[in-house]
């Protein structure tokens, strides 16, 4: 049987990936970060997932203000990089997992979530950024992805709880599924962050190391934070925080921490990560 | 309820991406969108004007992306992640736009980032600042 093992949160800031892709990881900007993240890098390599299940959102590559669906789930045999306006990040063509993503699709649909299912669908900064804060820079990811694509944009994004619930029919999912796979789940996006108008530029420190000890020390208080309450304290852009949410409802209830890390600025945003185990 | 009353409205300087927006900005941000392609980048860049007659776009969001008004393009129904393609476009990163759009150069952004960003205290409640 299939067991989600891993979830990783983490932020998905394109500079992050910028800085990968200019090899800029040393200089006295990112150095800190990226030495935060290793740990991370590390323990993926000696637990290498045969799958990754990446939640994330897409940011105006595929899909535009004409289809709007709040969850997605990508089922094809690839996914390419995204032209988000300056090229196609040089990243490896994520391989898919197709045989799995439909059985989630099946599953989670059935179990009364319903799912839009991408057959085509490029993968942009959101989706590409959390695998190389992972796996580096490789000439392939060393394991199958499936997108999960969210909609965090237009408002309302979906509920903290709903995002969770999702998580955990995930994980129900999965452990339906009869070929021994070890996967992971991604929950990227945030943390706090306001990318537009006067208060773009905002950080909530505070805000941001009490949701991630929240994550094991209490998920029922998370699972209520209201839009409203994101938006207010961790920027208008911070709610990409409830897509954690369905990593965190993938994992069981005692799932621990193994490792975290939280670093300003990324760019213009508190970049955090963290590594949780199934108990 | 009225959407003035909702209380994301009560948020100062923070345009929420509601129906009402995505209804006023949706061929503006549909615009900003098409800049993904390299080929439109070319024709926009060949003729901007001529390229804009593409959209359906007001008169002042055609003036706001030819004047890269940054904060009257999110007043009119822009989106960040939309207007940000036309930042790209030009080449601009989006510690230039924060600046531009809270009234600071990109360097006084960058540095207001490398000190922790800007503090939520005192910028939380549109009601609060009033009082």
């Amino acid at each position: 049987m299939a067991r989600i093992t891993t979830g990783i949160g983490s932020s998905h800031v394109p500079a992050i990936g910028a800085a990968i892709d200019n090899g800029k990881t040393q200089n006295d900007y990112w150095k800190p970060l990226f030495d935060g993240y290793q740990p991370v890098r590390d323990w993926l390599k000696e637990n290498k997932p045969d799958v990754a299940i990446v939640v994330y959102n897409d940011h105006a590559s595929a899909f535009g203000l004409n289809l709007i669906p709040t969850f997605t789930l990508g089922v094809a045999e690839s996914f390419n990089p995204a032209d988000e306006g300056y090229g196609p990040r040089k990243v490896p063509v994520a391989e898919g997992e197709p045989d799995l993503a439909w059985h989630l699709a099946e599953s989670l649909i059935l179990d009364e979530f319903d799912m839009t299912i991408a057959n085509e669908m490029d993968i942009d900064h959101g989706c590409t950024v959390p695998l190389s804060i992972a796996f580096g820079e490789p000439a392939e990811w060393p394991c199958k992805i499936i997108p999960l694509c969210v909609n965090v944009i237009q408002y309302p994004p979906p509920t903290g709880k709903r995002c969770f619930d999702l998580g955990v029919a995930i994980r129900k999912a999965v452990e339906a599924y009869g070929e021994d796979l070890n996967v992971a789940i991604f929950g990227t996006g945030g943390m706090s962050h306001q990318l537009q108008g006067e208060r773009a530029g905002l950080v909530n420190e505070e805000f941001d190391r009490a949701f991630l000890r929240d994550l094991t020390a209490d998920v029922p208080g998370l699972v209520k934070k209201q839009h409203v309450e994101y938006m207010r304290e961790a920027g208008s852009e911070g709610i990409e925080l409830v897509m954690w949410l369905i990593m965190r409802g993938a994992l069981g209830d005692a799932a621990k921490e193994t490792y975290s890390f939280y670093h300003v600025p990324a760019s213009n945003t508190g970049a955090g990560i963290i590594l949780l185990e199934d108990e | 309820m009225n959407r003035e009353d909702r209380e994301y409205m009560d948020i100062p300087g923070t345009y929420v991406m509601d129906g009402r927006h995505c209804r006023q900005g949706y061929h503006l941000n549909m615009f900003c969108m098409s800049l993904n392609q390299a080929e439109n980048r070319d024709a926009f860049r060949k003729d901007e004007a001529a390229y804009l007659d593409n959209y359906k776009l007001t008169p002042e969001q055609r003036k706001a992306v030819l004047e890269r008004d940054w904060l009257e393009l999110l007043r009119l129904g822009g989106n960040i992640y939309y207007t940000f393609k036309l930042a790209i476009f030009d080449g601009h990163s989006m510690q230039y736009v924060g600046g531009e759009m809270s009234g600071v150069t990109e360097e006084e952004f960058a540095k207001m980032m490398l000190g922790g960003g800007r503090s939520v205290e005192g910028n939380r409640s549109k009601k609060a600042q009033e009082r």
